[in-house]
C-alpha cells in the first residue's frame, strides 16, 4: 500500500515537472505566432482595411490595434490577454475568437479522435496478426494494403468514398456533421456526447453516419503507418528470450502475443500514434474541405481567405499547443508502460 | 540402482529449412532419461544440444524447423504428434525449462510476482492469494531473501544470479517431473555459478526432479551430473556414467574436451584446444563427423560413419572406429545414419 502511494506521488511530481518544462516551448510558440502578424509586409491596418482605405482610417485602426507601440509592449499585451483566455476579436465576424473557436475545435477533435481510434484499433491489430503469422497470406495482403494506404492521396480517397457510399449506394451522407433540418443543440459541441446527453439516439445515429466517411478517409494513412510499425516491433519482440520463456511456461500464443509481446512493442507505436495525432489535427484541412466538416481546418482556411489574422494566429497557436500536449501525454504513457524509464529528467 | 526412464528420445532427427535445403541440426540421437537423475549434455556451440531440449519442450520454431523423424516418449506417451493444446499442458507443468540468459529471459515490463504467479495459475486452480503464498514459498525454496519484497519488483532491479533463481523458481512452480536447464550458469560469474549448481542439485534431491543440464563446461558436469552425453554436430559421440567418462574417456573428442578444461594444479602450458571448429550442419555427408578435427583419424573414418559401440562398463557407449578395431566384437546399439 505504502509503495503504491509513493509510486503515485512520484508519478505526480514527474508530471508536474514535465508540465513546467513545457513553459519555454509554449513561450516560443507564442513568439512565433506573434511574429506572424508582424511579418506581413506593410501595415497590417492597411491590409485589414484594404486598398482604398483612407490614411485617416488607417491611422485610427493602427492606434486602435495598438500597432504604434513598441513590439515588446504589444507582445506583453498579447500574452496578458492570452493568460486571461482572450484570443482577440475576429476581423470578419467581429466576435471574440475564444467563443467561436470552440465549436470548430470540438468538431475537429471529435473527427480526429474517432479517426485515431479506428487507426489504432485496426492498425495495431493488423500489425500484431501480421507479425504473429508473418509471411502468411494475411501478412502479405495487410502489408500491401498498408503500402497502398500510405500512398493514397486523401482528397482522392475522400472523393471515391463519397462517390461509392453516398452517390452510388446512398448509404451515408456526403458532407456535414448533422442533419441540417434537425440540428443538434450544442452543449459540449462534441455531437456524439451532446446527442446522448439530450437522450436523442436517433440524432446520435445520424451524427455517427456523418462521421463514418471523413473519419475513414482521415484514418487511412495513420492506420497504415501504425500497422507497419506495430508489425516491425512485434517481429523483433517475438524473437526475444522472455517470449521464449513465456512459451516455455505453457502460455497460449494469444497471451504470449497480447500480454508479453504487445506491451514491449507498444512504446515505439505510442510515439508514432502521438506524432500522427498531431499531424491529423493540422492535416484535417483537406478532409474537412472535402466533407464540408465545420472544423478548425475549415475555420482557418476561411480565415486565410479573408485575411483574418487574429483568427489565423489563434488557430495556429491552439493546434501547436495541442500537439505539444499530445506529446506530453505520450511521454507520460512511456513511464506508465515501462518501469525502467526513470522518473528523472 | 535401476531407475525407470521418464523421458525416452528415440532416433530424433530435427532439421531446419535454410534456403531450399533441409539441414539437419540433430541427426538421429537416442537417449533415456532416468527418473530422478541429473543428466549432462555436453558439446560445443552448434552441436545440437539446445535443439534437442527445445524438441523435448515442443518449442522447435516451425517453420523453419521440423522434427523429421523419431519419438519423444514422456511417461510412456509419444509427444511428437500431440496438439499444441496438449503441449501447453505439459510445458511448464510436467517439463519445464530454464535458459542461458537470465538478463533477458524475464519480461522487463512485468513484476516478478506477476510472472511467477502466471506460471502457477496457468496449471493449477490456486486463487490469487494462494498463488502469492506459493510464489513466496518458491522464492524461499530457491534461496531468495525477502521474498515478499521481490514479488513487487521488476527484473531490472535484480542481479543476474537473482534473476536466474527467479527463473528456476518459475520453472519449479508446478513441481515438474523434468527440468531442462540450457546453460543456466554460462552468463553468471563463478561464485554465482557454484551457488546455482548447488541449488539445482539440492532441488533434485529435495523434490526428486529429474534434470537435464545442457552445458559446454565439463567442470559443471563433474560437479553435479550422474550421467553425461557428449554431442557433436547433431550426433551422440559418447555417453555413460560421469566417472567413467571423466576418468576414462574413449572418444578422441571427449579426450580433447577434457584436456581443454583449465586445471588449477596443472602445468603452466598453454591450454589445449581442439583444432578446427564444429562443422556447419549439413556440410558433412560421409564419414565420421569428427574426422576432420580428429588427431587419430584414419582412412575408414573419412568414408564410413561409425555406430555407437557398447563398452565394457554398463551404459558406456562410444561412436568411434578405434574401438571396433581394438575390440572387434563391440555390439551395435545405435542406428546407423
Amino acid at each position: 500500500m505504502l509503495t503504491l502511494f509513493s509510486e503515485v506521488k512520484k508519478l505526480f511530481t514527474y508530471t508536474v515537472r514535465r508540465v513546467f518544462s513545457l513553459i519555454p516551448v509554449l513561450i516560443g510558440m507564442t513568439l512565433v505566432v506573434f511574429a506572424i502578424i508582424h511579418a506581413i509586409p506593410g501595415n497590417p491596418a492597411q491590409v485589414i482595411l484594404g486598398q482604398r482605405a483612407t490614411a485617416e482610417s488607417i491611422a485610427t485602426l493602427t492606434k486602435e490595434l495598438g500597432l504604434n507601440r513598441p513590439w515588446y509592449i504589444q507582445y506583453a499585451d498579447y500574452i496578458n490577454a492570452l493568460l486571461h483566455g482572450d484570443l482577440g476579436v475576429s476581423l470578419r465576424t467581429r466576435g471574440p475568437i475564444n467563443e467561436e473557436i470552440w465549436s470548430y475545435l470540438a468538431a475537429t477533435a471529435e473527427l480526429t479522435i474517432v479517426a485515431m481510434l479506428i487507426a489504432i484499433i485496426v492498425g495495431v491489430n493488423a500489425g500484431i496478426v501480421s507479425a504473429w503469422f508473418s509471411k502468411s497470406w494475411f501478412d502479405y495482403i495487410a502489408m500491401v494494403l498498408a503500402l497502398i494506404g500510405v500512398s493514397l492521396p486523401i482528397f482522392w480517397l475522400g472523393l471515391m468514398e463519397q462517390w461509392v457510399f453516398s452517390i452510388e449506394l446512398g448509404w451515408l451522407p456526403t458532407t456535414g456533421r448533422e442533419n441540417v433540418r434537425d440540428p443538434v443543440a450544442a452543449i459540449t459541441h462534441f455531437y456524439l456526447i451532446d446527442t446522448l446527453l439530450q437522450g436523442r439516439p436517433d440524432q446520435f445515429i445520424t451524427v455517427l453516419k456523418h462521421l463514418v466517411l471523413p473519419s475513414l478517409a482521415l484514418a487511412t494513412i495513420p492506420m497504415a503507418i501504425i500497422a507497419r510499425m506495430t508489425r516491425a516491433t512485434m517481429l523483433e519482440v517475438m524473437q526475444s528470450d522472455y517470449v521464449r520463456t513465456a512459451r516455455a511456461k505453457g502460455l497460449s500464443m494469444f497471451w504470449v502475443v497480447y500480454k508479453h509481446s504487445l506491451k514491449n512493442a507498444v512504446i515505439p507505436v505510442l510515439t508514432i500514434i502521438g506524432l500522427q495525432t498531431g499531424l491529423l489535427l493540422g492535416g484535417a484541412i483537406l478532409t474537412e474541405t472535402i466533407f464540408g466538416w465545420p472544423g478548425i481546418g475549415r475555420y482557418l482556411y476561411d480565415a486565410i481567405g479573408y485575411r483574418d489574422y487574429p483568427v489565423i494566429q489563434s488557430g495556429i497557436l491552439i493546434i501547436a499547443a495541442i500537439f505539444v500536449l499530445i506529446n506530453l501525454v505520450v511521454d507520460l504513457l512511456y513511464v506508465f508502460v515501462d518501469p525502467r524509464i526513470k522518473y528523472t529528467k | 540402482m535401476e531407475k525407470n526412464p521418464i523421458l525416452h528420445i528415440k532416433d530424433l532427427k530435427v532439421s531446419f529449412q535454410t534456403g531450399k535445403k533441409l539441414v539437419p541440426a540433430v541427426d538421429g540421437i537416442s537417449f533415456e532419461l532416468k527418473d530422478g537423475e541429473i543428466l549432462g549434455i555436453v558439446g560445443e556451440s552448434g552441436s545440437g544440444k539446445s535443439v534437442t531440449s527445445l524438441a523435448a519442450m515442443g518449442l522447435i520454431p516451425s517453420p523453419p524447423g521440423k522434427i523429421e523423424n523419431g519419438e519423444i516418449i514422456f511417461e510412456g506417451k509419444d509427444l511428437k504428434n500431440i496438439s499444441e493444446k496438449e503441449w501447453r499442458k505439459i510445458r511448464g507443468n510436467q517439463i519445464s525449462m530454464i535458459f542461458q540468459e537470465p538478463m533477458t529471459s524475464l519480461n522487463p515490463l512485468f513484476t516478478i510476482g506477476n510472472q511467477l504467479m502466471e506460471a502457477i495459475r496457468l496449471h493449477t486452480d490456486l486463487s490469487k492469494r494462494e498463488a502469492i503464498v506459493r510464489s513466496i514459498e518458491l522464492l524461499k525454496l530457491v534461496g531468495i531473501p525477502r521474498a515478499e519484497g521481490i514479488l513487487k519488483e521488476h527484473p531490472h532491479q535484480l542481479s543476474g544470479g537473482m534473476r536466474q533463481r527467479v527463473m528456476i523458481a518459475m520453472a519449479m512452480a508446478c513441481n515438474p517431473k523434468v527440468l531442462i536447464a540450457d546453460e543456466p550458469t554460462t552468463a553468471l560469474d563463478v561464485t554465482i555459478q557454484a551457488q546455482i549448481l548447488a541449488l539445482m542439485k539440492d532441488l533434485n534431491k529435495k523434490t526428486n526432479t529429474t534434470i537435464i543440464l545442457i552445458t559446454h563446461d565439463l567442470g559443471v558436469v563433474a560437479e553435479i551430473c550422474e550421467r553425461v552425453i557428449v554431442m557433436y554436430a547433431g550426433q551422440i559421440l559418447e555417453q555413460g556414467d560421469v566417472r567413467t567418462i571423466l576418468k576414462n574417456p574413449q572418444h578422441p573428442y571427449t579426450k580433447g574436451l577434457l584436456k581443454s578444461v583449465p586445471d588449477l594444479r596443472g602445468k603452466k602450458d598453454r591450454l589445449y584446444s581442439i583444432p578446427g571448429t564444429v562443422p556447419t550442419p549439413g556440410s558433412i555427408h560421409k564419414g565420421c563427423r569428427f574426422a576432420a578435427r580428429c588427431t587419430e583419424a584414419f582412412a575408414q573414418c573419412q568414408e564410413e560413419t561409425p555406430d555407437l559401440f557398447q563398452m565394457e562398463n554398463d551404459g558406456h557407449e562410444v561412436r568411434c572406429f578405434l574401438h571396433t578395431l581394438k575390440k572387434g566384437s563391440g555390439s551395435h546399439v545405435g542406428v546407423p545414419s
